[in-house]
């Protein structure tokens, strides 16, 4: 076997090789919606991007919304590379922007089923004010927040879903805010679908998916996922599959839970993440309502 | 599997692994996986293990033992996409299985 | 668009009319003084030419937002003045990264920060070219009247589309709030420039792959090309290519996209120049005075010209170059601010003409008298030639 030096698997010669290579592309299912050079993908072992990235494409390929009619947007970040892994118009955008940039492209094409992946600090820290109009415009959109708790990709900074007393890069001392819950932050600001999952909970996450594409509105799933390399292994939780032991054990499914009330307690041994679909209600989208309020304004005008 | 022939056919390589049964198989692509063993650990009749093999970046794949009932959790809980199944009789073009697979013979 | 005929408009909403001309379908903004009257224009007219206007959040938002809708398809614009124009700097950079047609409207006001919003000054000029991190090439139109204002609207439009980036239209805020005569054309007589579509099939179309002009043609989202974007640098297939060759195959160009295309984008107005020993350069509102100032100094027996650039970026350094060594011998740059393109004006004299600076802090223009006057000191030898 020929040692490769360390150094050798960082020069861009390796890595243009490793891209070409595109590793049994076509023997996997979703390979289809995946692009052919791109994978295997830079999340670490254990990270759980890559299990709510399949059931995204899994919820995809049994809808029936052809691909050419699908856009993904993501924002800076570890989620934020999801953009970058599937075969269709994906959009790599600023930090915190991915939403309104998806407005842009939803409203500018109505046909367009639009998805935002990003992260929890990128669509609730800098992405917060994007967030909350856009959920309060109701514009026909998904989002799926990955909730690893963290900055991932800047090596493991406190965010705006640390746990408050967790230890951090940037809180080596303990943190000391709270962080939000982000079901109420989305049913407060008029999401029409809220959901929350783990990424041990792949088969309602899978059903999620499904009725969030094919619903109409803003429509909002929380997935909470592993970050062993970031976030992880300074809480005690050093691997992937700890992580997911952890949620599977410490996780009750209740679909009547309040968002409002959802918040996670580390400090309460006894409290449990509470999973579920919190809200599923109709309300006119925002293209319902301007297409209304249009309407009505051609026919005061007089005017086609 | 030698190292030294991975090197050479990298162009034709497509590491799947294939476990046949009665009603279809599971396929591990093998250089995908990072070896995060959530398969393993949420295969609910854990029919999965760890394999002794190491890839070209030195993860241990995970290797079918008994008692799969093709339920096809391993496949939706796979981050890396490398393992999924076959239905009985579904044909799959370009799938090169490397020659010393037949060495060993199938696993079931 | 407007019937054609003649109107007496306001400056921004001369700029509204002229996107609608362009083909603007596509709005979204965040309400400033003094640009506010562009979206409220846009927002009366869209329903009638069945146009998406959008009020953000903010004008982060709004600039994201557009960059969205021309992947979509749509020829997008905002519209906002100096402090939005500052919270717009990461995606300006993004859209020019990206390659993203769209057209930003910055009317200036006083400044900086909150500065004196409802009075013009001309601060932000150097800000268009280098107020986003990295290296960059950039359009940036100054009309100096309403009319200006509509015809370099679609103009800025046109630009985006053929050299697929956002273009700053740089008004200020006594050109945006004037109201004068328009004179809109018919239809037909209005050239309008769409962007490059790809001719090659999906299978080997690469979204980032020039021509020789060096502009890709671009599909946009839903055409069923899947293409991928980024504003980490990129391949020519778009994918995230983080080394250092890809970053030179990719950002020179860029640059070069503009430089190398100057000829095509560069405009620029002379006055009097022929025989003139002493140049006004002077852009925006500030040239009104300065074409009158042309005038009053002339019958004062100076022999004096103006240079108007009319996209301030490309800067139109060979003819300053060229004029320099042709028997100009001073230049006297009359702009509402401390200096900004008056170093552009030294530097591409490169000594061979000397370079003063008539400064203003904002809240009004320069008066004819006022240029006059320092035409005179100057060739009196009277006050220093600008230093940096």
């Amino acid at each position: 076997m020929s040692i490769r030096k360390s150094r050798d698997w960082f020069s861009p010669d390796y890595q243009e090789q490793e891209r070409d290579k595109g590793v049994g592309h076509g023997l996997h299912p979703l390979d289809e919606y995946l692009r052919k050079d791109r994978i295997p993908h830079i999340w670490c072992p254990g990270c759980g991007l890559g299990v709510i990235l399949n059931a995204y494409l899994r919820a995809l390929k049994d809808s029936d919304i052809p691909p050419e009619d699908t856009a993904v947007v993501s924002g800076i970040g570890c989620s934020g590379r999801a953009a970058g892994y599937v075969d269709v118009d994906s959009f790599h955008v600023t930090h915190g922007r991915a939403i309104p940039f998806a407005t842009g492209l939803k409203v500018g094409n109505r046909d367009l089923t639009t998805t935002v992946f990003s992260g929890d600090g990128d669509l609730f820290a800098i992405g917060g004010n994007h967030f909350i109009h856009a959920a309060r415009r109701n514009v026909d959109f998904n989002v799926i927040c990955v909730n690893n708790f963290n900055y991932g990709m800047t090596g493991g900074q406190a965010g705006p879903t640390t746990p408050s007393d967790a230890e951090t890069s940037t809180t080596p001392w303990g943190g000391f805010e709270q962080p939000f819950n982000l079901p109420a932050v989305a049913a407060g600001s008029g999401a029409v679908y809220v959901a929350r999952w783990t990424t041990y909970h792949v088969e309602e996450l899978i059903k999620s998916l499904e009725e969030a594409l094919e619903k109409k509105g803003f429509c909002f799933i929380e997935v909470m996922s592993p970050c062993p390399t970031g976030y992880g292994r300074k809480v005690g939780l050093k691997t992937g599959k700890k992580t997911m032991k952890h949620f599977k054990e410490n996780s009750e499914i209740n679909h009547d839970a309040d968002p409002t009330e959802v918040a996670l307690d580390p400090e309460d041994p006894d409290s449990k993440i509470v999973v579920g679909k919190f809200v599923d209600r109709d309300a006119p989208t925002y293209q319902d309502e301007r297409g209304r309020v249009f309407e009505k304004a051609r026919e005061r005008m007089g005017v086609e | 599997m030698t190292k030294k022939e991975k090197e050479e056919d990298a162009d034709q390589k497509c590491w799947q692994v294939e476990t046949k049964s009665k009603e279809g198989s599971v396929c591990v692509i093998t250089e995908r996986c990072k070896g995060c063993e959530f398969c393993i650990d949420f295969c609910p009749v854990g029919a999965l293990e760890q394999s002794e093999e190491t890839t070209e970046k030195g993860y241990h794949p995970p290797k079918m033992t008994e008692g799969c009932v093709l339920c096809g959790k391993c496949e939706k809980i796979c981050p890396e996409f490398a393992i999924h199944l076959k239905e009985k009789g579904e044909e799959k073009e370009s799938v090169e299985e490397d020659d010393e697979d037949e060495e060993r013979g199938e696993w079931i | 668009m407007m019937e054609p005929g003649t109107y007496f408009m306001e400056g921004n909403t001369a700029c509204a009319e002229g996107a609608i001309a362009a083909g603007c379908r596509f709005f979204a903004g965040y309400p400033i003084t003094p640009a506010s009257e562009i979206l409220e224009r846009i927002t009366e007219r869209f329903p009638e030419v069945h146009g998406s206007y959008l009020q953000m959040e903010d004008e982060l938002a709004s600039i994201a937002t557009i960059l969205g809708a021309s992947w979509a398809g749509k020829k997008a614009m905002t519209a906002t003045s100096g402090p939005g124009f500052s919270l717009m700097m990461e995606n300006y950079g993004l859209g020019l990264m990206t390659e993203t047609p769209c057209v930003i409207v910055n009317v200036m006001r006083g400044g900086p920060s909150t500065g004196l919003p409802t009075m013009v000054a001309q601060g932000d000029v150097n800000q268009t070219r280098w107020g986003t991190h990295g290296d960059v090439g950039v359009v940036v139109y100054a009309p100096s009247s309403p009319q200006e204002l509509f015809d370099y609207t679609i103009k800025a439009f046109n630009t985006a589309e053929k050299y697929r980036l956002p273009v700053v239209v740089l008004s200020d805020e006594m050109v945006s709030h004037m109201t004068e005569k328009v004179e809109v054309p018919p239809e037909e007589e209005i050239e309008i420039i769409d962007r490059k579509k790809p001719e090659k099939p999906p299978e080997e179309y690469l979204p980032f792959q020039p021509d020789d002009d060096l502009v890709p043609p671009m599909a946009n989202a839903g055409d069923g090309y899947s293409v991928h974007v980024t504003g980490l640098t990129h391949d020519e297939k778009g994918h995230p290519s983080i080394d250092e060759k890809t970053q030179n195959m990719l950002v020179p160009r860029l640059i070069d996209k503009i430089r190398k295309n100057a000829d095509d984008i560069l405009e620029y107005e002379e006055y009097k120049v022929e025989d003139a020993d002493k140049i006004i350069v002077a852009y925006g509102s500030v040239s009104r005075a300065a074409i009158e100032a042309v005038d009053m100094a002339r019958d004062e027996g100076y022999d004096v010209g103006l240079l108007r650039p009319k996209t301030i970026w490309p800067f139109p350094e060979e003819r300053i170059y060229d004029l320099a060594r042709e028997g100009i011998d001073d230049f006297l740059v009359a702009e509402i601010n401390f200096g900004q393109i008056v170093y552009e004006v030294e530097r591409c004299t490169g000594g061979a003409a000397q370079t003063y600076l008539s400064p203003r802090m904002g809240g009004n223009i320069h008066t004819p008298e006022e240029i006059v006057e320092r035409i005179g000191a100057i060739d009196r030898g009277e006050i220093p030639a600008f230093k940096e």
